[in-house]
Protein backbone atom coordinates (compact mmCIF):
# COMPACT_ATOMS: atom_id res chain seq x y z
CA UNK A 1 0.00 0.00 0.00
CA UNK A 2 1.04 3.47 -0.93
CA UNK A 3 1.37 6.50 2.03
CA UNK A 4 -1.39 7.75 -0.26
CA UNK A 5 -3.66 4.86 -0.25
CA UNK A 6 -3.14 4.41 4.03
CA UNK A 7 -3.89 8.15 4.62
CA UNK A 8 -7.10 7.81 2.14
CA UNK A 9 -7.93 4.33 4.00
CA UNK A 10 -7.33 6.36 7.67
CA UNK A 11 -9.31 9.58 6.81
CA UNK A 12 -12.49 7.37 5.66
CA UNK A 13 -12.10 5.12 8.84
CA UNK A 14 -11.79 8.19 11.38
CA UNK A 15 -15.18 9.38 9.50
CA UNK A 16 -16.95 6.38 10.43
CA UNK A 17 -15.96 6.26 14.37
CA UNK A 18 -18.66 8.64 14.28
CA UNK A 19 -21.17 6.40 13.80
CA UNK A 20 -19.72 4.25 16.59
CA UNK A 21 -19.59 7.02 19.04
CA UNK A 22 -23.58 8.52 18.20
CA UNK A 23 -24.24 4.75 19.23
CA UNK A 24 -22.12 4.91 22.57
CA UNK A 25 -23.15 8.03 23.62
CA UNK A 26 -26.75 7.68 22.90
CA UNK A 27 -26.95 3.86 24.57
CA UNK A 28 -25.20 5.76 27.98
CA UNK A 29 -27.40 8.57 28.12
CA UNK A 30 -30.51 6.42 28.20
CA UNK A 31 -29.74 3.29 29.53
CA UNK A 32 -28.30 4.62 32.35
CA UNK A 33 -31.70 6.51 33.49
CA UNK A 34 -33.61 3.40 32.49
CA UNK A 35 -31.39 0.70 34.02
CA UNK A 36 -32.40 3.13 37.43
CA UNK A 37 -35.99 3.28 36.99
CA UNK A 38 -35.89 -0.68 36.06
CA UNK A 39 -33.92 -1.69 39.52
CA UNK A 40 -36.29 0.83 40.93
CA UNK A 41 -39.25 -1.07 39.43
CA UNK A 42 -37.37 -4.45 40.45
CA UNK A 43 -37.56 -3.90 43.88
CA UNK A 44 -41.31 -2.58 44.04
CA UNK A 45 -43.33 -3.89 46.92
CA UNK A 46 -45.93 -5.08 44.32
CA UNK A 47 -44.59 -8.08 43.20
CA UNK A 48 -46.19 -8.32 39.92
CA UNK A 49 -44.22 -5.26 38.65
CA UNK A 50 -41.16 -6.96 40.49
CA UNK A 51 -42.14 -10.69 38.42
CA UNK A 52 -42.50 -8.71 35.20
CA UNK A 53 -39.59 -6.84 35.78
CA UNK A 54 -37.41 -9.90 36.22
CA UNK A 55 -39.05 -11.35 33.08
CA UNK A 56 -37.68 -8.69 31.20
CA UNK A 57 -33.99 -8.65 32.59
CA UNK A 58 -33.40 -12.64 32.20
CA UNK A 59 -34.54 -12.29 28.88
CA UNK A 60 -32.09 -9.30 28.50
CA UNK A 61 -29.37 -10.74 29.71
CA UNK A 62 -30.28 -14.53 28.44
CA UNK A 63 -30.19 -13.62 24.40
CA UNK A 64 -27.55 -12.88 22.61
CA UNK A 65 -27.35 -8.79 22.08
CA UNK A 66 -26.92 -9.81 18.27
CA UNK A 67 -29.98 -11.54 17.87
CA UNK A 68 -32.07 -8.80 19.60
CA UNK A 69 -30.49 -6.30 17.44
CA UNK A 70 -31.65 -7.86 14.79
CA UNK A 71 -35.38 -8.64 15.98
CA UNK A 72 -35.24 -4.66 16.74
CA UNK A 73 -34.34 -4.80 13.41
CA UNK A 74 -36.49 -6.88 10.54
CA UNK A 75 -39.55 -7.38 13.24
CA UNK A 76 -41.94 -4.55 12.63
CA UNK A 77 -43.25 -5.35 9.39
CA UNK A 78 -44.02 -9.02 10.73
CA UNK A 79 -45.63 -7.47 13.41
CA UNK A 80 -47.57 -4.98 11.38
CA UNK A 81 -48.99 -7.75 9.32
CA UNK A 82 -49.81 -10.05 11.69
CA UNK A 83 -53.50 -10.90 12.60
CA UNK A 84 -52.85 -10.54 16.11
CA UNK A 85 -51.40 -6.74 15.74
CA UNK A 86 -53.78 -4.36 18.55
CA UNK A 87 -55.46 -1.51 15.86
CA UNK A 88 -53.45 1.10 17.96
CA UNK A 89 -50.14 -0.13 17.24
CA UNK A 90 -50.71 -0.59 13.71
CA UNK A 91 -51.33 3.21 13.12
CA UNK A 92 -48.30 4.00 14.59
CA UNK A 93 -46.02 1.72 12.83
CA UNK A 94 -48.07 1.39 9.13
CA UNK A 95 -46.47 5.22 8.21
CA UNK A 96 -42.59 4.45 8.96
CA UNK A 97 -40.28 3.82 6.50
CA UNK A 98 -38.74 1.12 7.64
CA UNK A 99 -36.03 1.45 4.96
CA UNK A 100 -35.15 5.35 6.35
CA UNK A 101 -31.68 5.66 8.06
CA UNK A 102 -33.26 7.08 10.60
CA UNK A 103 -35.42 4.54 11.47
CA UNK A 104 -33.05 1.56 11.34
CA UNK A 105 -30.67 3.57 13.75
CA UNK A 106 -33.60 4.29 15.97
CA UNK A 107 -34.37 0.49 16.24
CA UNK A 108 -30.90 -0.71 16.80
CA UNK A 109 -30.74 2.32 19.58
CA UNK A 110 -33.53 0.95 21.22
CA UNK A 111 -32.43 -2.82 21.31
CA UNK A 112 -28.82 -1.53 22.87
CA UNK A 113 -30.51 0.45 25.61
CA UNK A 114 -32.73 -2.27 26.52
CA UNK A 115 -29.98 -4.70 26.75
CA UNK A 116 -27.70 -2.42 28.36
CA UNK A 117 -30.63 -0.83 30.65
CA UNK A 118 -31.30 -4.34 32.42
CA UNK A 119 -27.47 -4.62 33.27
CA UNK A 120 -27.36 -1.27 34.66
CA UNK A 121 -30.36 -2.38 36.53
CA UNK A 122 -28.84 -5.19 38.36
CA UNK A 123 -25.51 -2.96 39.40
CA UNK A 124 -28.13 -0.50 40.85
CA UNK A 125 -29.98 -2.79 42.96
CA UNK A 126 -26.99 -4.15 44.45
CA UNK A 127 -26.41 -1.17 45.02
CA UNK A 128 -29.07 0.17 46.35
CA UNK A 129 -29.35 -2.73 48.42
CA UNK A 130 -26.18 -2.27 50.34
CA UNK A 131 -27.42 1.19 51.38
CA UNK A 132 -28.43 0.28 55.46
CA UNK A 133 -31.33 0.60 56.54
CA UNK A 134 -30.54 3.07 59.21
CA UNK A 135 -29.61 5.71 56.39
CA UNK A 136 -33.08 5.81 55.54
CA UNK A 137 -34.17 5.78 59.17
CA UNK A 138 -32.01 8.86 60.52
CA UNK A 139 -33.01 10.34 57.24
CA UNK A 140 -36.77 9.74 58.30
CA UNK A 141 -36.03 11.05 61.47
CA UNK A 142 -34.70 14.22 60.39
CA UNK A 143 -37.37 14.97 58.49
CA UNK A 144 -36.86 14.49 55.00
CA UNK A 145 -39.11 12.97 52.94
CA UNK A 146 -39.04 10.09 50.71
CA UNK A 147 -38.33 11.64 47.39
CA UNK A 148 -35.28 13.97 49.36
CA UNK A 149 -34.59 10.94 51.06
CA UNK A 150 -33.84 9.02 47.90
CA UNK A 151 -31.81 11.98 46.03
CA UNK A 152 -29.97 13.27 48.73
CA UNK A 153 -29.08 10.71 51.04
CA UNK A 154 -29.85 7.34 49.03
CA UNK A 155 -28.68 7.84 45.20
CA UNK A 156 -25.19 9.89 46.12
CA UNK A 157 -23.79 7.05 47.81
CA UNK A 158 -25.46 4.30 45.66
CA UNK A 159 -23.10 6.39 42.88
CA UNK A 160 -19.95 5.27 44.20
CA UNK A 161 -20.77 1.82 45.02
CA UNK A 162 -22.10 0.82 41.49
CA UNK A 163 -19.01 3.11 39.56
CA UNK A 164 -16.25 0.00 39.50
CA UNK A 165 -19.46 -2.54 37.88
CA UNK A 166 -20.28 0.58 35.69
CA UNK A 167 -17.42 1.38 34.56
CA UNK A 168 -16.97 -2.53 33.43
CA UNK A 169 -20.31 -2.41 31.48
CA UNK A 170 -19.30 0.90 30.08
CA UNK A 171 -15.94 -0.31 28.56
CA UNK A 172 -17.99 -3.53 26.96
CA UNK A 173 -19.91 -1.09 25.60
CA UNK A 174 -17.22 0.60 22.95
CA UNK A 175 -17.14 -3.14 21.24
CA UNK A 176 -20.54 -4.03 21.76
CA UNK A 177 -21.24 -1.49 19.26
CA UNK A 178 -19.43 -2.83 16.77
CA UNK A 179 -22.52 -5.24 16.48
CA UNK A 180 -24.09 -2.71 14.35
CA UNK A 181 -22.27 -3.60 11.87
CA UNK A 182 -24.34 -7.02 11.77
CA UNK A 183 -27.61 -4.65 10.93
CA UNK A 184 -25.81 -3.58 8.65
CA UNK A 185 -25.30 -0.30 10.23
CA UNK A 186 -22.39 1.57 8.89
CA UNK A 187 -19.76 2.26 11.96
CA UNK A 188 -16.36 1.39 12.03
CA UNK A 189 -15.64 -2.50 12.00
CA UNK A 190 -18.52 -2.43 9.07
CA UNK A 191 -16.34 0.01 6.99
CA UNK A 192 -13.10 -2.13 8.36
CA UNK A 193 -14.61 -5.25 6.80
CA UNK A 194 -15.30 -3.84 3.57
CA UNK A 195 -12.16 -2.46 2.88
CA UNK A 196 -9.95 -5.54 3.76
CA UNK A 197 -11.02 -7.06 -0.03
CA UNK A 198 -10.44 -3.25 -1.61
CA UNK A 199 -7.14 -3.31 -0.37
CA UNK A 200 -5.89 -6.77 -0.23
CA UNK A 201 -4.80 -5.75 3.33
CA UNK A 202 -5.67 -6.47 6.88
CA UNK A 203 -4.79 -2.65 8.15
CA UNK A 204 -8.52 -1.50 8.05
CA UNK A 205 -8.95 -4.67 10.50
CA UNK A 206 -5.88 -3.22 12.73
CA UNK A 207 -7.04 0.50 12.47
CA UNK A 208 -10.70 -0.43 13.89
CA UNK A 209 -8.85 -2.69 16.68
CA UNK A 210 -6.73 0.66 17.34
CA UNK A 211 -9.35 2.98 17.55
CA UNK A 212 -11.42 0.85 20.32
CA UNK A 213 -8.47 0.23 21.97
CA UNK A 214 -7.41 4.20 22.60
CA UNK A 215 -11.34 4.71 23.13
CA UNK A 216 -11.73 2.00 25.67
CA UNK A 217 -8.42 3.10 27.20
CA UNK A 218 -9.50 6.87 27.67
CA UNK A 219 -12.47 6.13 28.99
CA UNK A 220 -10.51 3.68 31.42
CA UNK A 221 -8.32 6.80 32.25
CA UNK A 222 -11.58 9.17 32.63
CA UNK A 223 -13.65 6.12 34.97
CA UNK A 224 -11.13 5.95 37.05
CA UNK A 225 -10.65 9.50 37.82
CA UNK A 226 -14.35 9.91 38.46
CA UNK A 227 -14.01 6.90 41.02
CA UNK A 228 -11.06 8.44 42.90
CA UNK A 229 -13.32 11.96 42.35
CA UNK A 230 -16.08 10.37 43.95
CA UNK A 231 -14.44 9.83 47.01
CA UNK A 232 -14.91 12.68 49.48
CA UNK A 233 -11.67 12.53 50.66
CA UNK A 234 -9.86 12.62 47.86
CA UNK A 235 -11.79 16.18 46.92
CA UNK A 236 -10.87 17.46 50.14
CA UNK A 237 -7.08 16.50 49.53
CA UNK A 238 -7.47 17.98 45.97
CA UNK A 239 -9.50 21.18 47.22
CA UNK A 240 -6.55 21.96 49.92
CA UNK A 241 -3.89 21.56 47.50
CA UNK A 242 -5.39 24.08 45.40
CA UNK A 243 -5.69 26.38 48.10
CA UNK A 244 -2.04 26.06 48.94
CA UNK A 245 -0.83 26.76 45.59
CA UNK A 246 -3.27 29.90 45.40
CA UNK A 247 -1.80 30.91 48.56
CA UNK A 248 2.06 30.21 47.88
CA UNK A 249 0.96 32.49 44.01
CA UNK A 250 -0.02 34.95 46.18
CA UNK A 251 2.80 35.21 48.32
CA UNK B 1 -47.61 20.37 80.48
CA UNK B 2 -47.20 16.68 79.04
CA UNK B 3 -44.72 16.63 76.41
CA UNK B 4 -45.42 13.04 75.11
CA UNK B 5 -48.57 11.41 76.63
CA UNK B 6 -48.39 7.63 75.65
CA UNK B 7 -51.60 5.81 76.46
CA UNK B 8 -52.41 1.77 76.35
CA UNK B 9 -49.90 1.69 73.47
CA UNK B 10 -49.25 -1.56 71.85
CA UNK B 11 -46.99 -3.01 69.21
CA UNK B 12 -47.20 -6.52 67.51
CA UNK B 13 -45.17 -8.08 65.10
CA UNK B 14 -47.41 -10.86 63.44
CA UNK B 15 -48.02 -12.79 66.35
CA UNK B 16 -45.43 -11.59 68.50
CA UNK B 17 -46.68 -8.95 71.06
CA UNK B 18 -43.18 -6.80 71.02
CA UNK B 19 -45.31 -3.65 73.33
CA UNK B 20 -48.63 -4.33 75.44
CA UNK B 21 -50.39 -1.64 77.05
CA UNK B 22 -47.44 0.61 77.64
CA UNK B 23 -48.88 4.14 79.49
CA UNK B 24 -46.27 6.63 80.56
CA UNK B 25 -46.20 10.39 80.29
CA UNK B 26 -42.97 12.71 79.84
CA UNK B 27 -43.06 16.28 81.35
CA UNK B 28 -41.57 19.53 80.05
CA UNK B 29 -37.86 19.10 81.00
CA UNK B 30 -38.12 15.85 82.17
CA UNK B 31 -35.21 13.19 81.69
CA UNK B 32 -36.54 9.99 81.48
CA UNK B 33 -34.24 6.78 81.37
CA UNK B 34 -35.83 3.49 80.24
CA UNK B 35 -33.78 0.23 81.44
CA UNK B 36 -34.80 -3.33 80.70
CA UNK B 37 -33.05 -6.74 79.52
CA UNK B 38 -32.67 -6.93 75.80
CA UNK B 39 -35.97 -7.89 73.99
CA UNK B 40 -38.29 -6.06 76.54
CA UNK B 41 -39.57 -3.50 74.00
CA UNK B 42 -37.43 -0.36 74.97
CA UNK B 43 -35.70 0.37 70.97
CA UNK B 44 -39.40 -0.59 69.64
CA UNK B 45 -41.19 2.07 72.11
CA UNK B 46 -38.72 4.64 70.75
CA UNK B 47 -39.38 3.63 67.16
CA UNK B 48 -43.13 3.64 67.30
CA UNK B 49 -43.05 7.16 68.83
CA UNK B 50 -40.53 8.37 66.44
CA UNK B 51 -42.56 6.66 63.67
CA UNK B 52 -40.11 4.50 62.53
CA UNK B 53 -42.76 1.77 63.80
CA UNK B 54 -46.27 1.53 63.47
CA UNK B 55 -47.56 0.66 66.49
CA UNK B 56 -50.50 -1.41 66.26
CA UNK B 57 -52.67 0.20 68.95
CA UNK B 58 -53.46 2.76 71.57
CA UNK B 59 -52.50 6.46 71.65
CA UNK B 60 -49.84 9.07 71.48
CA UNK B 61 -49.45 12.49 71.71
CA UNK B 62 -46.34 14.65 71.30
CA UNK B 63 -46.18 18.25 72.65
CA UNK B 64 -49.99 18.32 72.79
CA UNK B 65 -50.91 17.04 69.15
CA UNK B 66 -52.02 13.61 68.53
CA UNK B 67 -50.13 11.21 66.73
CA UNK B 68 -52.32 8.27 67.06
CA UNK B 69 -55.58 7.75 68.90
CA UNK B 70 -58.46 5.45 69.39
CA UNK B 71 -62.09 7.13 67.73
CA UNK B 72 -65.40 6.61 69.10
CA UNK B 73 -65.65 3.05 67.10
CA UNK B 74 -62.60 1.79 69.24
CA UNK B 75 -60.35 1.71 66.40
CA UNK B 76 -56.87 3.09 65.92
CA UNK B 77 -56.07 6.04 63.83
CA UNK B 78 -52.97 7.98 62.83
CA UNK B 79 -52.96 11.67 62.44
CA UNK B 80 -52.44 12.99 58.33
CA UNK B 81 -49.07 12.98 56.86
CA UNK B 82 -48.75 16.85 57.32
CA UNK B 83 -49.41 16.45 61.13
CA UNK B 84 -47.07 13.56 61.07
CA UNK B 85 -44.26 15.70 59.73
CA UNK B 86 -45.02 18.16 62.14
CA UNK B 87 -44.39 16.15 65.21
CA UNK B 88 -41.38 14.39 63.90
CA UNK B 89 -39.64 17.76 63.57
CA UNK B 90 -40.93 18.43 67.47
CA UNK B 91 -38.95 14.77 68.25
CA UNK B 92 -35.26 14.28 67.70
CA UNK B 93 -33.62 10.94 67.60
CA UNK B 94 -30.19 9.46 68.27
CA UNK B 95 -29.47 5.90 66.91
CA UNK B 96 -27.22 3.78 68.48
CA UNK B 97 -24.94 3.26 65.24
CA UNK B 98 -25.09 7.05 64.95
CA UNK B 99 -26.40 6.37 61.28
CA UNK B 100 -24.48 9.14 60.17
CA UNK B 101 -24.47 10.16 56.41
CA UNK B 102 -20.92 8.76 55.12
CA UNK B 103 -20.65 11.05 52.11
CA UNK B 104 -21.65 14.26 53.90
CA UNK B 105 -18.94 16.61 55.39
CA UNK B 106 -19.57 16.71 59.59
CA UNK B 107 -20.91 20.00 58.88
CA UNK B 108 -23.42 19.15 55.93
CA UNK B 109 -23.98 15.93 58.24
CA UNK B 110 -25.75 18.48 60.51
CA UNK B 111 -26.83 21.42 58.09
CA UNK B 112 -28.48 19.84 55.57
CA UNK B 113 -31.85 19.06 57.40
CA UNK B 114 -32.20 22.72 58.23
CA UNK B 115 -31.24 23.45 54.72
CA UNK B 116 -33.05 20.79 52.85
CA UNK B 117 -36.06 20.29 55.43
CA UNK B 118 -36.81 23.47 57.27
CA UNK B 119 -35.51 25.62 54.52
CA UNK B 120 -33.24 27.37 56.68
CA UNK B 121 -30.22 29.96 54.94
CA UNK B 122 -27.57 28.52 54.93
CA UNK B 123 -25.31 30.23 56.43
CA UNK B 124 -27.64 30.70 59.47
CA UNK B 125 -28.04 26.93 59.39
CA UNK B 126 -23.61 26.94 58.56
CA UNK B 127 -23.64 29.36 62.15
CA UNK B 128 -26.06 27.31 64.11
CA UNK B 129 -24.08 23.82 63.30
CA UNK B 130 -20.87 25.27 64.46
CA UNK B 131 -21.88 26.38 67.48
CA UNK B 132 -23.33 22.96 67.97
CA UNK B 133 -20.45 21.85 67.14
CA UNK B 134 -18.02 23.31 69.54
CA UNK B 135 -20.57 22.55 72.20
CA UNK B 136 -19.63 19.48 71.44
CA UNK B 137 -16.24 19.99 71.53
CA UNK B 138 -15.28 18.85 67.86
CA UNK B 139 -15.53 22.76 65.92
CA UNK B 140 -11.70 21.38 64.09
CA UNK B 141 -13.97 18.37 62.55
CA UNK B 142 -16.17 20.33 60.74
CA UNK B 143 -14.52 19.36 57.34
CA UNK B 144 -13.82 16.03 58.44
CA UNK B 145 -15.68 13.11 57.06
CA UNK B 146 -17.99 10.54 59.51
CA UNK B 147 -15.33 7.71 58.26
CA UNK B 148 -12.44 9.65 60.00
CA UNK B 149 -13.68 10.12 63.31
CA UNK B 150 -14.24 7.83 66.67
CA UNK B 151 -17.40 6.29 67.51
CA UNK B 152 -17.41 8.73 70.56
CA UNK B 153 -16.89 11.59 68.10
CA UNK B 154 -19.06 10.20 65.46
CA UNK B 155 -21.89 9.96 68.12
CA UNK B 156 -21.49 13.50 69.01
CA UNK B 157 -21.90 14.86 65.75
CA UNK B 158 -25.06 12.77 65.77
CA UNK B 159 -26.30 14.34 68.59
CA UNK B 160 -25.30 17.99 67.19
CA UNK B 161 -27.28 17.16 63.80
CA UNK B 162 -30.48 16.12 66.05
CA UNK B 163 -30.24 19.35 67.95
CA UNK B 164 -29.38 21.19 64.62
CA UNK B 165 -33.67 20.63 64.36
CA UNK B 166 -34.46 22.58 67.82
CA UNK B 167 -36.14 19.42 68.91
CA UNK B 168 -38.61 20.02 71.93
CA UNK B 169 -38.20 16.44 72.92
CA UNK B 170 -34.81 14.20 72.26
CA UNK B 171 -34.87 10.49 72.14
CA UNK B 172 -31.52 8.19 72.47
CA UNK B 173 -31.78 4.94 71.42
CA UNK B 174 -28.99 3.16 73.28
CA UNK B 175 -26.88 5.82 72.61
CA UNK B 176 -23.66 4.41 73.76
CA UNK B 177 -23.84 0.48 73.09
CA UNK B 178 -21.89 0.42 70.21
CA UNK B 179 -18.97 2.48 72.09
CA UNK B 180 -15.87 1.23 74.45
CA UNK B 181 -16.22 2.21 77.87
CA UNK B 182 -14.26 5.17 77.48
CA UNK B 183 -16.00 6.68 74.59
CA UNK B 184 -19.16 6.34 76.47
CA UNK B 185 -17.90 8.36 79.09
CA UNK B 186 -17.27 11.60 76.82
CA UNK B 187 -21.34 10.55 75.05
CA UNK B 188 -22.33 10.54 79.01
CA UNK B 189 -21.13 13.53 79.45
CA UNK B 190 -22.78 15.61 76.76
CA UNK B 191 -26.03 13.83 77.65
CA UNK B 192 -25.90 15.19 81.50
CA UNK B 193 -24.93 18.81 80.20
CA UNK B 194 -28.34 18.73 77.80
CA UNK B 195 -29.91 17.36 81.02
CA UNK B 196 -28.50 20.16 82.84
CA UNK B 197 -29.85 22.91 80.38
CA UNK B 198 -33.30 21.58 81.14
CA UNK B 199 -33.89 19.61 77.76
CA UNK B 200 -36.64 17.15 77.65
CA UNK B 201 -35.28 13.49 76.72
CA UNK B 202 -36.03 9.71 77.12
CA UNK B 203 -33.15 7.77 76.97
CA UNK B 204 -32.58 4.09 76.70
CA UNK B 205 -29.79 2.68 77.93
CA UNK B 206 -27.99 -0.08 79.57
CA UNK B 207 -25.86 2.33 81.83
CA UNK B 208 -27.56 1.73 85.03
CA UNK B 209 -25.13 4.19 86.81
CA UNK B 210 -25.88 7.07 84.26
CA UNK B 211 -29.53 6.55 84.59
CA UNK B 212 -29.59 6.75 88.13
CA UNK B 213 -27.28 9.84 88.38
CA UNK B 214 -29.49 11.61 85.32
CA UNK B 215 -33.01 10.92 85.00
CA UNK B 216 -36.17 11.94 87.17
CA UNK B 217 -37.85 9.10 86.28
CA UNK B 218 -36.84 5.76 85.05
CA UNK B 219 -39.35 3.18 83.46
CA UNK B 220 -38.06 -0.72 83.72
CA UNK B 221 -39.18 -2.47 80.61
CA UNK B 222 -40.23 -6.65 80.38
CA UNK B 223 -41.63 -8.55 77.41
CA UNK B 224 -43.32 -5.64 76.62
CA UNK B 225 -44.66 -4.44 79.71
CA UNK B 226 -43.90 -1.65 82.08
CA UNK B 227 -42.85 -3.41 85.00
CA UNK B 228 -41.89 -1.10 87.70
CA UNK B 229 -41.41 2.83 87.22
CA UNK B 230 -40.68 5.61 89.52
CA UNK B 231 -38.15 7.98 90.98
CA UNK B 232 -34.12 6.71 90.77
CA UNK B 233 -33.69 6.89 94.11
CA UNK B 234 -37.06 3.97 93.62
CA UNK B 235 -36.12 1.94 91.23
CA UNK B 236 -32.72 1.49 92.63
CA UNK B 237 -33.56 1.76 96.06
CA UNK B 238 -35.22 -1.31 98.53
CA UNK B 239 -39.00 -0.76 97.44
CA UNK B 240 -38.73 -1.57 94.08
CA UNK B 241 -40.28 -4.69 92.42
CA UNK B 242 -38.61 -7.81 93.09
CA UNK B 243 -37.82 -8.20 89.27
CA UNK B 244 -36.19 -4.74 89.02
CA UNK B 245 -34.26 -5.80 91.94
CA UNK B 246 -32.68 -9.18 90.51
CA UNK B 247 -31.74 -6.99 86.63
CA UNK B 248 -30.47 -4.59 88.83
CA UNK B 249 -28.75 -7.12 91.12
CA UNK B 250 -25.20 -7.36 88.59
CA UNK B 251 -24.78 -3.71 88.19
CA UNK B 252 -25.38 -2.72 92.48
CA UNK B 253 -22.24 -4.99 93.23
Amino acid sequence: MTGEQIQTLFGLMLEYTVPTLKIFGFTLLYSIPLGMIVALLKMCRFKPVSWLTNIYILVMRGTPLLLQLIVAQYSVPYIVRSELCPGFLHALLDGVDIRSEEYMFNMMLFAFVLNYAAYFAEIFRGGIAAIPKGQYEAAGALGFNRFQTFFRIVLPQVVRHVLPASSNEIITLVKDTSLASAIPYMEIMYIAKKQVPTYASLLPLFMAGAFYFVFAMLLTLLLSLIEKASDPLWRRGVNEKRKELFRRGNA
Amino acid sequence: MAMLEVKNLSKNFDKLKVLRDISFNVEKGEVVAVIGPSGSGKSTLLRCINQLERASGGEINVCGINMMSTNEKGRTVFADSKTLRIIRLKTGLVFQNFNLFPHMSVLRNITEAPVCVLKQDKNTAKEKALMLLGKMGLESKADSYPSELSGGQQQRVSIARALALDPEILFFDEPTSALDPELTGEILKVIKELAAEGRTMVIVTHEMAFAHDVADKVIFMEGGYIVDEGTPDHLFGDDASERVKQFLQRFNR
